[in-house]
């Protein structure tokens, strides 16, 4: 009897430490962003002016709406390396529903959306149907992405400028209309609008548990009853609807669909997605950490241009921060 | 009397687990010493202290009359301490010469390796051990026997006066376990002392000098294993007769037929096998390691996909193909692999219970319903004394007992008409056990149709209405409860051909 009282009042302080653990592992990234603020801040009168944050929110949106979708790929302990070229595949679309075929803006973005939504399918039906790995399968639909954008395009940009009110998607500014002070341009407000979505769908919906639930044991899943296979394809396919949307937005704010750029977009969601602490290994993660290691790219690249650091070393101390972040990571679970 | 090793007032524990209570231990040159207990009982993490895998809380190791404290399996290999795991841990595409001396091969002029010299030394090795092997065969081209003589040698070659065997024989048939019990013979007369962990009692009997019991974390017992009788280690082992308590059988003769199968085949492991399963009845599945009752049951699930044969739910013929249809006909299966198949450990309580069941718990557009999930984690909690701090404590900080009751919540809130229990008490302390019987009596009571898998006996007898016996893929026969062990090991060895046949009393192969 006494074994079991002792048991017990273990697992209440287990399961505060625990709960202490995950709170302060948040408050590590976003203390680090701060720090970077800060340091910046002092480093250069030029930093932490109105202007010089909006830029670096707006430098934010494509990357972070990119780390959203892979984020809730990583957590299900999948990857998806197709994100970028599926982004572009997507702004291809986007031009050639809008310029090539002059249809209106509301058929348009819901067929981007549309486009990503079965594109991103596609991939889940290679990994949950077919088995191939997340990894291959990924690799290779980057690739089908990357020349089908340039086949569709015929390797040229689609411009948009006989849509008008397309740039006005990520840089007009509701805000900016209201509070002329505050000209947050629209595609920041996107981002954060997928964010909360996001969010949402992972915190409070049967999806998001699941995807929890495949990244934390993914044969118990299936031996629980659920069909596996149906939910997989679901994640996949809702990353390549967020994706589209990192399309549209970089379409609209460079009034453009650009077939060549998307490779190595997805090196950088991953970035951002490992920084703000989910684990590659899968069942772990928040969106709002996401935000935070797209965030912390994006100040680290603006700061050090503002310190005009040549842009070969800015990679250089990207590449160490996630490095750095991850090893931190490793650091504190290695204590428990 | 001096010791290879002493082992005193050794204390460790884990997380929620008092895995070793004052245990104690000691080992003499030149003889063979049988470690015994259930799963769950100790013996591994004593092992894992003398090896240096983990490190004691509390209490004395002296190897050789001196202190240790080894920091790691390498410090343990240089006090002398070799440990042969369950799991062959060599390489497959290197030769057995080059596996012995990984990391240490001896080296020529400008630093290049002496293949000769090499192969030389592991040579010398074998002829020590009086075995008959070509150093430079590769290990992949060895049998399992063989791989096992490669890492008993990769032990010597450190010049280990103690070697620690987890289950050696598990993967062996009987003329390997010949051989290599004459191996470890040979090294007891080369005054090795041997640690010899095994859940065969035949085994205990044939090779061992002296038999430590152990039990729940705790120290029981050390006796000379020829004075000992293999009744008495087993009431040692589960610290109570084996005297059955009164098991009430129902009369299910007026209740309808919940699952019947008919001719189930898949590959080699599942073979013709036809039974039928009443409500409020227990059917027990008894059997040696590899008899096919688990295979039985995850064709039956849909883990698996079944050859040919039928399954009949409540009197329909039912296609099933995958878990999840298996789940809407009303079956749920408790894998006997709870952490790698039953629980999500990362994550809690509530959760774990809810997630066969989402879909009660759930709008049509996926919004959770999470007060009502901890409103149903929070009864099975009260009414299945579930210990845990609150219904949010994350499942990998329960005991083995808490953490199956989870399980079984999970299923029970998913309301199956017929459940399958496979190895329900595996890893499981006494006391949970008795509540877990208790449960599976409940629910037949209720009128569930429940299917119970055991590797133990005493299991089977106890809680079985009727028992099912597996032998190598085929159904060998129905008996009726009360039933004794000499009748179902009978069956359960039919169509062997092997003369001897070793009796797994305990789990079998504990991981």
């Amino acid at each position: 009897m006494t074994n079991t009282i002792d048991t017990q009042s273990n697992n209440t302080l287990e399961s505060m430490i625990n709960r202490l653990k995950k709170e302060q592992h948040r408050f590590w990234a976003f203390s680090g962003l701060i720090v970077l603020l800060i340091g910046f801040s002092l480093a250069s009168p030029n930093f932490f002016q109105t202007t010089n944050i909006i830029s670096i929110l707006q430098a934010t949106s494509v990357n972070g709406v990119l780390a959203i979708a892979a984020t809730l790929v990583i957590i299900t302990g999948g990857i998806d390396l197709s994100v970028g070229t599926l982004m572009t595949f997507c702004a291809i679309i986007t031009g050639v529903l809008l310029t090539n075929l002059g249809l209106p803006m509301y058929i348009g973005i819901p067929g981007a959306l549309l486009g990503g939504l079965a594109a991103g399918g596609l991939s889940g039906f290679l990994i949950a149907k077919l088995k191939i790995p997340p990894f291959i399968a990924t690799l290779g639909m980057m690739l089908v992405f990357k020349g089908l954008s340039l086949a569709i395009s015929g390797a040229r940009p689609i411009y948009f400028n006989d849509t008008p009110g397309f740039s006005e998607i990520s840089t007009g500014s509701l805000i900016g209309a209201v509070i002329p002070a505050l000209p947050i341009p629209n595609g920041v407000l996107i981002l954060f609008s997928v964010a909360i979505f996001a969010s949402f769908i992972l915190t409070k919906t049967v999806l998001g548990r699941f995807i929890f639930a495949l990244g934390s044991n993914e044969e118990a899943l299936r031996l629980s009853g659920v069909n596996v296979e149906r939910w997989k394809m679901l994640v996949y396919a809702l990353a390549g609807a967020i994706c589209a949307v990192g399309g549209i937005l970089l379409s609209s704010r460079i009034n453009s669909a650009q077939p060549a750029i998307g490779q190595g977009y997805e090196l950088d969601a991953i970035a951002a997605v490992v920084i703000g602490g989910t684990s590659l290994a899968g069942g772990r993660g928040t969106m709002l950490g996401t935000i935070i290691g797209a965030l912390i790219i994006s100040v680290v690249a603006n700061g050090l241009r503002i310190l005009s650091v040549p842009q070969e070393w800015q990679i250089v101390v990207t590449g160490t921060i996630i490095i750095l972040a991850v090893y931190a990571d490793i650091l504190r679970r290695g204590k428990q | 009397m001096s010791f290879l090793v002493e082992m005193r007032g050794i204390e460790k524990r884990f997380p929620g687990v008092h895995a070793l209570k004052d245990m104690q231990f000691d080992l003499k040159a030149g003889e063979v010493h049988a470690l015994m207990g259930e799963n769950g009982a100790g013996k591994s993490t004593l092992m894992k202290i003398l090896s240096g895998v983990y490190s004691k809380d509390a209490g004395e190791v002296l190897i050789e009359g001196k202190a240790a404290n080894p920091n790691g399996p390498r410090e343990a290999q240089e006090l002398g301490v070799g440990i042969i795991h369950q799991e062959l841990s060599l390489m497959n595409d290197l030769t057995a010469a080059q596996n012995i001396f990984i990391g240490r091969e001896p080296r020529g002029r400008f630093g290049l390796l002496d293949e000769a010299k090499l192969n030389q030394q592991a040579a010398s090795i074998f002829k020590q051990m009086n075995l008959e092997l070509d150093p430079r065969t590769r290990v992949d081209e060895l049998s399992i026997a063989k791989q096992q003589m490669v890492e008993i040698a990769k032990a010597l070659s450190y010049k280990s006066r103690v070697l620690v065997m987890d289950e050696p024989t598990a993967a062996l048939n009987d003329a390997e376990i010949t051989e290599l019990f004459a191996i470890i013979r040979q090294l007891r007369s080369e005054g090795v002392g041997v640690i010899y962990i095994s859940h065969k009692m035949d085994e205990i009997k044939r090779i061992s000098d002296r038999v430590s019991i152990l039990r729940d974390g705790e120290y029981v017992d050390t006796r000379n294993s020829a004075e000992t009788t293999i009744e008495q280690i087993i009431s040692m082992m589960v610290g109570r007769n084996l005297e059955l308590e009164e098991l009430v059988v129902p009369d299910v003769s007026d209740f309808d037929t919940a699952l019947e199968v008919k001719n189930l085949n898949r590959g080699r492991t599942v073979k013709d096998v036809s039974f039928s399963l009443k409500k409020g009845e227990i059917l027990g599945f008894a059997g040696l390691m590899g008899a096919g009752r688990t295979e039985v049951a995850r064709v039956i699930f849909g883990a698996d996909r079944l050859d040919s044969g039928e399954i009949l739910v409540n009197g329909e013929p039912t296609k099933i193909k995958t878990p999840s249809d298996a789940v809407e006909a009303g079956i749920g299966y408790l894998s006997e692999d709870r952490k790698h198949f039953g629980l999500f450990l990362g994550m809690d309580v509530r959760s774990n219970i809810a997630m066969a069941s989402m879909d009660q718990f759930s709008s049509a557009a996926g919004y959770m319903d999470e007060t009502g999930m901890a409103t149903a984690a929070k009864n099975y909690i009260a009414q299945m004394g579930i210990r845990t701090p609150s219904d949010t404590q994350e499942t990998q900080f329960l005991s083995g007992g808490n953490q199956q009751k989870v399980v079984i919540a999970k299923w029970l809130l998913r309301n199956c008409d017929i459940l399958i229990f496979d190895e329900p008490t595996r890893g499981v302390d006494v006391g949970a056990k008795s509540e877990i019987y208790k449960i599976l009596n409940e629910l037949a009571s209720e009128g569930k149709a429940i299917i119970v898998i055991s590797s133990e006996l005493p299991e089977i007898l106890r809680v079985s209405h009727r028992i099912a016996v597996m032998c190598e893929g085929n159904l060998t026969g129905v008996l009726k409860a009360q039933s004794t062990q000499e009748d179902i090991m009978q069956l359960a060895t039919k169509s062997m051909h092997s003369a001897s046949v070793s009796t797994s009393i305990s789990g079998g192969a504990a991981k």
